[in-house]
């Protein structure tokens, strides 16, 4: 039950991503969902394993409050607040999240799953997510918002992970939260070299090279 | 030992960073590269079939990419104190110290035998090469670094989906983590169909953007445009391995399952692809690195080409990774040469490359020639065998057709390529000071002597590897190959 009603929050915070534009608030509900992530292996009930639990409570530090940090940090020097005229308009971008996650549940019908898997929403909400993810990559045109959107992809990424999560080698997980974190904040420093050359960090500036 | 490959550039890559002088850094490079050959020469001697249960090791495709690697790395650190001293005006410490870590990833990629290591080794290259290509500092460099890393940290999440989707089919037909890729190739028949074609297709997307195959290439030939022909030959011969590599080891857990067939005609789609794309960017294309990016384009696509047709094809297929490695290198740096002469790398402002800078001028030329399938070079011995494999085994269209984009691509190149190198240079241009010395030609020399000399002798010891490395690639890893060191 409890895994289900944070899968449904999960996809919930997916429309409010793509309809918001607030970069801020996009900061605030990436971030959400990555708490919410974080605390379901807890909540199907996995509270036994020892490293579920460390790995669990890592990620919760890194999508709650270190990445949250950084970005804070970023909105700072940037002083932005909006996403202003994007790519792609609000409603559409509604619309097509919702076309998005219809097609999710009908990918995911056609992929089999272990019998006696108990999450069956695991699989269409990670797709979704992802979706969503890619949707605000191409469509904002603030590096920042971009940089939600990679976030947003992670989150699917490891929604279908916790399909996984009870056979995976600690190692494993733990170098590739390791490396969002890294890769985030790589984004970060290049972002502010991006504010300081151009003064702004509206990726429209970023189309000089072309053939 | 071979933890050794991954410490020693890992621990110099610390020391590059703690050293104040830059001459001295400077120097940290070529030491490192020479050693590192070293080691892995001695380690390559005793290389074997790993036993099911080990986490880390070299086996012969992982020996063979890492060699090329580990090669193209001396001739980069070689060219790089020379070509650092020049520019005086940037401090390179985070460059050396990138450069460094990139090739202690590249070992530790190259000796996973846990897909999501390998992911791991992957995702951090991408991560160590931003600031590479950033380099120059400039705005243009900065918009070619931030394409770089958000079009290829979305093709490595990908990368990871896709590795997570095998995981998972692995789950379903009852194997247990964790899931080694010696245990997946001889388990292979236990993986659920569909989890597995649908993790390929993710991987090859994932790790094909890292690779830079079309149409998910759009990021390459910005990156490699801005970057020094240092980095540029790096990334070409390099990164493009490695993601190449941690394809190879996807598509062999598919072909030990029975599903080559699906992997094949994917592969073979995706190298065509990438070849027509290149041809129609060559063509007027006055930017000579550009064009060298594009060139890369191909010739990823020529590599996936040839894995796909398979037998004799992906033999030289591999082949062709230290081909074209040692022959980009040539080309990179010589271009980077050339537009330290002439202060830019376009066509109309660069002309007579032959005449100002007579040693890069021939080697650029000669470059050309090789990667666009000169006999007696190496490129050409793997572009004819791997027609000659498509040919043979009855791809009468693809094979005709990769023909036919070879001839394309040579005469879209030679355009530009004939303009630059032959010619009077400008009267009005500005002449910098570069002259071409020993230190910025010698191992741009070494490196197209070795494509020479790989063109019409390959050691036995060699070419023993790449048999065992294409067997492994085709997923016949599971009859155990028992091989003497």
């Amino acid at each position: 039950m409890l895994p289900d009603l944070l899968i449904a929050l999960t996809m919930l915070s997916n429309f409010s991503l793509v309809a918001t534009s607030r970069v801020s608030k996009a900061i605030q509900f990436a971030v959400f969902q990555g708490v919410l992530l974080g605390l379901m292996p807890l909540a199907m009930g996995l509270g036994r394993h020892f490293h579920i639990v460390l790995l669990a409570l890592a990620a919760i530090a890194v999508k709650g409050w270190l990445i949250p940090f950084l970005f804070r940090r970023a909105m700072r020097q940037v002083h932005i607040q909006r996403e202003v005229d994007p790519y792609i308009g609000y409603t559409v971008s509604l619309m097509l999240c919702a076309l998005g996650t219809g097609l999710s549940l009908v990918l995911a019908h056609s992929l089999p799953l272990k019998a006696g898997t108990e999450n069956v929403l695991i699989v269409p909400a990670s797709l979704a997510t992802l979706f969503t993810g890619f949707l605000l990559l191409v469509s904002r045109r603030k590096a920042l918002t971009q940089v939600v959107g990679y976030l947003v992809l992670e989150n699917g990424i490891y929604l279908f992970a916790l399909l996984l999560v009870e056979d995976m080698p600690a190692l494993v997980e733990a170098g590739i939260l390791l490396d969002l974190f890294v890769g985030i904040f790589v984004m970060g420093i290049v972002i502010n070299h991006i504010r300081v050359a151009f003064d702004s960090t509206d990726t429209r500036h970023l189309a000089e090279l072309k053939d | 030992m071979t933890w050794l490959l991954i410490l020693l550039p890992f621990c110099a890559a610390g020391l590059a960073f703690a050293v104040s002088s830059a001459r001295l850094r400077a120097w940290i490079l070529p030491a490192v590269g020479i050693l590192h050959l070293g080691i892995l020469s001695v380690a390559l001697t005793g290389w074997r079939t790993l036993p099911a249960t080990a986490w880390f090791g070299l086996d012969a495709l992982g020996g063979w990419v890492l060699l090329v690697i580990s090669v193209l790395f001396c001739i980069c650190a070689f060219y790089a104190p020379a070509y650092l001293a020049l520019r005086p005006d940037r401090d390179h410490r985070v460059l050396s110290t990138c450069l460094l870590a990139f090739l202690a990833l590249a070992s530790l990629l190259a000796q996973a035998r846990h897909p999501g290591i390998a992911w791991v080794a992957m995702e951090t290259t991408t991560l160590v090469s931003a600031p590479l290509i950033y380099f120059n500092h400039n705005r243009r460099s900065l918009e070619a670094t931030w394409k770089y890393l958000v079009i290829g940290s979305v093709g490595i999440a990908l990368a990871l989906l896709g590795t997570l989707f095998i995981a998972y089919s692995a789950h379903m037909g009852g194997l247990t983590e964790p899931l080694r890729y010696t245990r997946l190739m001889e388990n292979a028949g236990l993986l659920s169909r569909p989890w597995l074609r649908a993790g390929f297709v993710l991987t090859l997307v994932g790790y094909g953007t890292k690779m830079g195959l079309a149409p998910l290439h759009t990021w390459k030939p910005d990156a490699y445009g801005e970057t020094p022909g240092l980095v540029g030959a790096l990334l070409a011969g390099g990164v493009t391995s490695c993601a190449f590599l941690a394809l190879l080891r996807i598509y062999a857990v598919v072909g030990a399952a029975g599903e080559g067939a699906f992997a094949r005609e994917l592969m073979v789609a995706f190298g065509m692809v990438s070849m027509v794309w290149a041809l129609v960017f060559m063509v007027r294309q006055t930017d000579i690195k550009r064009l060298l990016a594009y060139s890369s384009v191909e010739h990823m696509g020529i590599l996936v080409f040839g894995i796909g047709i398979g037998g004799l094809a992906a033999r030289f297929a591999l082949f062709h990774l230290a081909a074209n490695a040692l022959v980009k290198s040539v080309l990179f740096l010589s271009a980077g040469n050339i537009h330290r002469s002439y202060a830019s790398k376009q066509y109309p402002f660069v002309s007579g490359a032959l005449r100002r800078t007579p040693v890069s001028g021939w080697l650029f030329l000669l470059g050309f020639l090789a990667i666009t399938g000169l006999p007696p070079f190496a490129p050409f011995l793997s572009e004819f065998n791997i027609a000659a494999g498509a040919l043979g085994t009855g791809h009468l269209a693809s094979g005709s057709a990769f023909l036919i984009l070879l001839g394309g691509i040579f005469l879209a190149m030679s355009e530009t390529v004939v303009k630059v190198v032959f010619g009077t240079p400008s009267a009005e241009r500005v002449r910098t000071p570069y002259k071409d010395t020993p230190a910025t030609t010698a191992p741009l020399i070494v490196a197209l002597g070795l494509a020479l000399v790989l063109g019409v002798w390959l050691p036995r010891p060699l070419q023993n590897m790449l048999d065992h490395a294409t067997a492994t690639v085709e997923g016949v890893l599971s009859a155990r190959l028992e091989v003497q060191p």
